[in-house]
């Protein structure tokens, strides 16, 4: 199956700073539809139907957050489109602000009506301040073209933490705090941003409403596998000849994305969903693109033959416990005590027992931490010690080795 | 409205205002002197405590002062893959200093950075807002040289 593109059908093709562009590509006939031939409820219902799950990561039934947000009567409800992206080796939200933010601002406007939101906020990470200035000229433009009258859209910037893409501890940095995880329940669907029943979606989940809104959710439901709907953007790098965006339909061979159209040779392993995403080896390249399988949010990261697992790992860790909020302890002091002994053993001075170490302590991480990022951080860890507990076993043995050589065994 | 729904709106507007009152420091300073984020406390009626927490929370925010031009080179996985620790050293080379520290004229911070969306251009490097991808030593020393 080669590419199928949706969602970036635009990307490349119009203007992004022009809405009659946008407008001639179809651009805001959803939202027509949207407002004068259906009700919020029938939004909701065409949403869920269609099995659109969250592209940010989690991977939440969006029409199920939707209803529950829906059902909510409070006198405020918020939407917040999450542009955080800070995970490691994605870049693909990027790619839709920068090529094509129209559909983005014609899927806020949608979902702000079908869940009865007059405030959306734009979260935009730090980093991409560069691409504030053409999100604002889109708001501004769809606001002078009359389609965004009922609804204010804020384009609110962060200041540099991976945490934030985090939905609650997103909701934390808008109310002007430090960015931490928030304890749950309650949810944001009924108690949100100032306490207030609030969506937070993705940006590519959004950029999806416009298409199914227009075809329908059944044109929607013919794309994919059984718990997997539609296509997904995958941002492809590492040891691959061609990175970039790519737009696949969900159950797409791994191989195919990263061998026939990123052009990767001689493959070790390849990591899918970022940082804390699972580790998929060359032997199982076929393994299907999906939220049944390994998806994430999307970031795929190609390692070949010549890359040290460990290294990875240490690395990854690294991340990990420099990101950490540190509210709860047993990820703050658990990716810091995983960091010193994993250290340890890309320096020569491992010990038997630290394999076991790393699995019991990975255990308590992901039952005890409060929020994805401590609970999935052991991931990479106990993938990499599934597929490759030799490269483990070999510098822990070469460790040996060499003390007993200093003898200091 | 009542006047208590006015007022929790209006406290809650001044605490959001928080994190864009210490950005606009952080810009218009180069970080976020001590005596601001004092007289922000006490405008919105916070422990110096919570701003002081939020300031050295964001790694855009800084409580030491930065240069006029801030490099941050990415160090994370997709970077390194594609040698952003020869980018590290061709940037010490070309200004003599070592991440974490300024250059002695203000001119420079340099800064490493975890991944910041652009590992289809890697190596790659934020300098200030503007990002750049594809480094090379060469074009290194041309982007900085273009830095006044
Ligand atoms: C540590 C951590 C970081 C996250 N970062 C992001 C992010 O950068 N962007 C994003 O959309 N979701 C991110 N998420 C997922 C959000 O919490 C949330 O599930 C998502 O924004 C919901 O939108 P969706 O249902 O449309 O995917 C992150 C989650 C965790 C635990
Ligand atoms: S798991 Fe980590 S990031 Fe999440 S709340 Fe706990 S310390 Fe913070
Ligand atoms: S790893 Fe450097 S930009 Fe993503």
């Amino acid at each position: 199956m080669p590419e199928k593109r949706i969602l970036l059908k635009n990307c490349g093709i119009i203007d992004p700073r022009d809405i009659n562009a946008y407008v001639a590509h179809d651009g805001f006939k959803a939202w027509e539809k949207a407002r004068h031939a259906l009700t919020p409820d029938e939004v909701v219902a065409e949403i869920d139907t269609s099995g659109l799950r969250g592209r940010g990561g989690a991977g939440f039934p969006c029409g199920l957050k939707w209803k529950l947000a829906r059902q909510e009567a409070a006198d405020e409800k918020f939407l917040i489109c999450n542009a955080d992206e800070g995970e490691v080796g994605a870049f693909k939200d990027r790619h839709l602000l920068q090529h094509d933010p129209f559909s983005l601002i014609e899927g806020i406007a949608i979902a702000a009506y079908a869940i009865g939101a007059q405030k959306a906020y734009i979260y935009l990470r730090a980093e991409y301040h560069y691409l504030s200035a053409g999100l604002k000229n889109a708001i501004d433009q769809t606001r002078q073209k009359g389609c965004l009258e009922e609804l204010n859209i804020t384009i609110q910037e962060g200041a540099g933490a991976y945490i934030c893409g985090e939905e609650s501890a997103l909701m934390d940095s808008i109310e002007g705090k430090r960015g931490e995880a928030r304890f749950r329940p309650p949810f944001p669907p009924s108690q949100g941003l100032w306490g207030k029943p609030t969506i937070i979606n993705n940006v590519e989940t959004l950029a999806n409403i416009p298409p199914i809104i227009l075809n329908g959710s059944q044109w929607f439901r013919e794309i994919g596998t059984a718990q997997s709907k539609g296509t997904k953007l995958f941002s492809v790098s590492g040891d691959v000849a061609k990175p970039g965006v790519y737009e696949l339909a969900l159950g797409s061979p791994l191989k195919e994305l990263v061998v026939d159209l990123a052009g990767a040779q001689d493959i070790k392993m390849v990591q899918v969903g970022g940082a804390t995403g699972g580790i998929i080896p060359a032997s199982m390249i076929t393994t299907p693109l999906a939220y049944e399988t390994v998806l994430g949010s999307g970031a795929v990261t190609v390692f070949d033959a010549s890359r040290e697992v460990l290294d990875f790992v240490y690395r990854t860790m690294e991340f990990l416990a420099e990101e950490s909020c540190g509210k709860c302890t047993p990820c703050r002091e658990g990716t810091e005590a995983m960091m010193e002994i994993i250290g340890r053993l890309t320096t020569g001075d491992g010990k038997q027992e630290d394999i076991q170490a790393i699995e019991d302590l990975s255990q308590t991480m992901m039952l005890s931490s409060l929020c994805g990022l401590g609970q999935a951080a052991s991931i990479p860890v106990l993938d990499t010690l599934k597929y490759f507990r030799n490269d483990y076993e070999n510098r822990i043995r070469q460790s040996v080795f060499l003390r007993s050589l200093r003898g200091q065994l | 409205m009542n006047t208590l729904q006015e007022q929790t709106l209006l406290s809650r507007r001044e605490q959001a205002s928080l994190l864009a009152k210490l950005k606009e420091a952080q810009k218009e300073f180069g970080y976020v002197p001590r005596e601001f984020m004092a007289e922000t406390a006490r405008a919105l009626g916070l422990p110096i405590g919570a701003v002081y927490g939020m300031t050295t929370f964001y790694s855009f925010l800084s409580t030491r002062p930065l240069g006029k031009y801030v490099i941050r080179i990415c160090k994370s996985i997709p970077c390194c893959m594609q040698n952003a620790a020869m980018i590290i050293d061709s940037v010490a080379a070309e200004i003599g200093i070592t991440p974490g520290q300024n250059t002695a004229d203000g001119r420079f911070s340099f800064e490493l950075t975890n991944c910041i969306g652009a590992c289809d251009m890697a190596p790659a490097m934020l300098l200030n807002d503007e990002l750049h991808g594809h480094l090379s030593p060469g074009k290194i020393a041309e982007i900085l040289k273009a830095c006044k």
